[in-house]
């Protein structure tokens, strides 16, 4: 019984705690953390989008967050400086608002994905959050070298004659899906308190890139697990009570 | 056998216009290369220029094919508030840490920004200066080094150099330049070889 209701909302959801800590730090070295506010606003847009054209909503959310993410590099000279993930968090929401507010079959899963209610996810959840957490991890694992070097020597790839915008659309492209999964799965702010939390604590405490990549992911699961007993047992939504322990362990760890 | 690694023919560069005195140069593998001169002579430019990062306006500029280019700007890596490990920061480069100075050999593990200025001043720069490359290019790589560092640098650009590797080394320091390089263009208003 236990296994029916909960064991596959569980797996999805700890797919996703292992890595959105990982792609938080990733987020913030490039000084994008608000890009997974955004890309969440813009899933949750997206799948109620689909849901009301008769779509299947997941497909409908990473397709617009797939969209957001590539679609950016082409407003990026006009939208520097964070704009450009402020104005579709602005979008999403906006979007999502008033689709949840003027169809009824958007109301329920609208709810839903603002509430963060990880146990409504099932088997066909988790087959698609499985495969694409192990995937995003690699893809991160294999660009990890070339986003560090944008960062602290942006010039160093041009001088050796080597591409950054194949890296960075493909991070992008992966930050946007990743964050549209983890918005079907746990909500908007659960997967922002996974991608922002950890990874704010572990740029704060940890001395080297490899050991903050792996405090982010510690701190991710325990808060996960300890949040997923803990509105199982006190009967909250999923999404407050993750955002609510990660903030006292980052508060108490940073 | 030395080979000529980069050919500049009366080279204009700037930014969003002309911004320096037309410029004469061979480089060949295992020399140095200083340009000096008063600030604002456009120095810093010709080296962005070489590295594909300033305009060229009018001239030549001829690299040898498949050339590998290493750049040191005046911009210290931005680490303030990142995990990063000094270790770390060579290894994305692909730099080795044999024959780093001993005061920082003890310092690679720890974190970037609680190093000193001149200590982070110097992992930075060596980063650059020992990745694989044919041709090193540094912009005023002695500043924020005390007297040490820069004994030190000078030996490790004749070591480098000693490799094979050809270096430009822009510097207000004419005095390193002179100890240093093989060959020196002090840029002017009319630029002069000496």
């Amino acid at each position: 019984m236990w296994s029916d209701l909960f064991l596959l909302p569980f797996l999805t959801g700890l797919c996703l705690a292992l890595v959105l800590p990982v792609l938080g730090c990733f987020l913030r070295l490039r000084d994008e953390w608000l890009a997974a506010l955004a890309y969440a606003h813009v899933a949750a847009a997206g799948a109620l989008l689909a849901l009301v054209g008769g779509l299947v909503p997941v497909f409908g959310g990473m397709a617009a967050a797939a969209l957001a993410g590539a679609g950016k590099r082409l407003f990026a000279r006009r939208l520097a400086g964070g704009a450009a993930f402020a104005l579709l968090l602005l979008a999403g929401w906006a979007v999502a608002v008033l689709l949840a507010a003027n169809q009824p079959l958007a109301e329920q899963l609208g709810h839903s994905l603002f509430d963060g209610q990880l146990y409504f996810s099932g088997a066909s959840q988790l087959a698609l959050v499985l495969p694409w957490a192990i995937f995003a991890a690699v893809v991160l694992r294999l660009l990890a070298r070339q986003l560090l070097l944008a960062r602290v020597y942006p010039d160093y790839l041009k001088a050796r004659q080597m591409r950054a915008w194949p890296v960075i659309l493909g991070f992008d492209l992966v930050a946007a899906l990743t964050l549209a999964l983890a918005t079907m799965s746990m909500g908007v702010m659960g997967g922002f308190a996974l991608v922002f939390v950890p990874a704010w604590v572990a740029f704060r405490r940890a001395s080297t890139w490899r050991n903050g990549v792996l405090l982010a992911v510690a701190i991710g699961l325990v808060g996960y697990v300890a949040a997923f007993a803990l509105a199982l047992g006190l009967d909250q939504p999923f999404g407050p009570v993750l955002a609510l322990l990660l903030i006292a362990v980052g508060l108490i760890i940073a | 056998m030395s080979q000529i690694l980069i050919r500049a023919q009366a080279l204009v560069a700037g930014w969003s216009q002309p911004a320096t005195a037309p410029l004469d140069f061979v480089l060949e593998s295992g020399r140095i290369l200083g340009l000096t001169g008063a600030n604002g002579v456009g120095k810093s430019t010709f080296l962005a220029a070489l590295a594909g990062r300033a305009r060229i306006f009018s001239g030549v500029l001829e690299q040898r094919p498949g050339l590998r280019l290493a750049l040191q700007t005046q911009d210290v890596p931005p680490v303030a508030g990142l995990p990063l490990s000094g270790r770390e920061l060579l290894a994305l480069t692909g730099a080795t840490t044999d024959g780093l100075p001993p005061w920082l050999v003890g310092l690679l593990d720890e974190r970037l920004d609680l190093l000193s200025g001149g200590q982070r001043h110097y992992l930075g720069l060596w980063a650059i200066l020992r990745a694989p490359a044919d041709l090193v290019l540094l912009d005023e790589p002695t500043n924020n080094l005390d007297a040490a560092g820069v004994a030190h640098l000078a030996g490790a650009l004749r070591a480098l150099a000693g490799t094979g590797v050809g270096l430009v080394v822009v510097s207000h320091d004419h005095e390193f330049v002179e100890a240093v390089c093989d060959q020196v263009i002090t840029l002017r208003e009319v630029v002069d070889v000496v």
